[in-house]
């Protein structure tokens, strides 16, 4: 290779090297900023902002989901796995809210430690199938736990 | 010079580029088409339809592979900036300016689809989490190529200034990748993985497969007619050019 090309394509190395250096250092200062939510992991070590607007992400919990009789009011519990935290809403859910799916809530944490949503999305999984699947998956699973 | 440095050399010529490219360039459409079409039909009328979304998870078929196109096709368009840069090729320089808006095209494509599917799934058109965030910022990366390209007069000065931005936006493409990785984003993880299972069921899996295959033909032929018609007015002044549109003058 001649020189002037030798030095060109270290001049373009050199540029991505740097751009690519100066991102990172910015995503890895921003890192807080750019998680969308906060597990209630986070919440409970008392990461999340108070009196502040945040977001909440996890699993709804199983058997936890109340609803209020007279209103639009819910109560769930969004866990992941780890630590809990309840959670209540006054508004409709998303169709593919469901117990044991991911939702992420946008509220502000009560005294009481409830955390009162004003917005609530269905967080999608990365699994796909149809009915018949997730049916024989569904069927095996309450075998296993009978047997 | 060994056989693929040679085949670089002709085919950096223009006279043969545009000889084979228009020879190759029906082809690459007839294909894309046939395999668009046959992925159309098995993923909107033969796959199943999601468990827990219905029939609003074909979106799938469109969104994933060209959401694949977006990367692969701002990728290729950087490879050929650099080499336009360092090498001064000319056809690397047409074949960048060409490519970016047929990937922007592909990332806006991937915005809407995503939007819509939104919606019904997750109850909303859009975030600002990082997945969607990067991908929008590909798409105005698209945006910026195509601008400083047409705001330079001299075409090859445009081109290279094209190309280093093209390069310098690289860095958004691992970005947009682990982005689901990396931090909590509303947008799901990866369904599809070249190493380790899926986790969409085969019968789901095979029309965006197919998809994948018609977007990237279809991609083959678009920057074949695009760069075609760069070569062309490149070179409209030369001997080649001139037999060309005469030749055709008198046999029609």
């Amino acid at each position: 290779m001649n020189p002037t090309r030798k030095r060109r394509l270290w001049l373009v190395a050199l540029v991505l090297a740097a751009v690519g250096g100066a991102t990172a250092l910015a995503l890895a200062a921003l890192n807080q900023n750019v998680q969308h939510f906060y597990s209630p992991s986070d919440v409970a070590a008392g990461q999340a902002p108070d009196a502040r607007l945040f977001r909440v992400g996890g699993l709804v919990e199983e058997k936890s989901v109340v609803r209020a009789t007279d209103s639009l009011r819910v109560r769930f519990v969004v866990t992941d796995r780890f630590k809990t935290l309840p959670v209540e809403y006054t508004g409709i859910l998303p169709d593919l809210f469901r117990e044991g799916q991911s939702v992420v809530a946008t509220g502000t944490l009560r005294d009481d430690g409830t955390f009162v949503a004003s917005e609530v999305l269905a967080k999608h999984d990365e699994n796909y199938m149809p009915r018949e699947v997730a049916d024989a998956i569904a069927r095996a699973k309450a075998q296993k736990e009978k047997g | 010079m060994n056989t693929l440095t040679l085949w670089f050399h002709k085919m950096g010529s223009p006279p043969t580029f545009y000889r084979v490219a228009s020879r190759i360039e029906p082809w690459l459409f007839a294909t894309a088409l046939l395999s668009a079409a046959v992925g159309l039909y098995l993923g909107l009328f033969r796959a199943p339809a999601d468990y827990l979304q219905g029939e609003s998870a074909r979106i799938l078929y469109i969104h994933v592979p060209c959401a694949w196109m977006s990367l692969f096709v701002y990728a290729f368009m950087a490879l050929n900036g650099a080499i336009a840069i360092v090498w001064r090729i000319k056809l690397s320089e047409q074949l960048v300016v060409a490519a970016a808006p047929i990937g922007a095209a592909f990332t806006a494509i991937t915005l809407v689809t995503g939007a819509l599917w939104g919606k019904p799934t997750w109850g909303t058109y859009w975030v600002w989490d990082a997945r969607l965030t990067s991908e929008l910022v590909l798409l105005f990366l698209y945006f910026g190529v195509i601008g400083l390209e047409r705001a330079i007069e001299d075409r090859r000065k445009a081109a290279r200034a094209a190309s280093l931005l093209a390069i310098v936006g690289v860095v958004n493409l691992p970005i947009i990748h682990f982005s689901v990785k990396w931090w909590n984003t509303l947008h799901q993880g990866e369904s599809i993985k070249l190493i380790g299972k899926s986790t969409v069921d085969p019968s789901m899996l095979w029309p965006i497969l197919i998809m994948a295959v018609a977007t990237k033909l279809y991609f083959g032929g678009a920057l074949l007619a695009r760069t075609r018609i760069a070569v062309l007015a490149q070179e409209s002044g030369k001997e080649w050019v001139r037999e060309l549109v005469l030749g055709k003058e008198r046999n029609s």
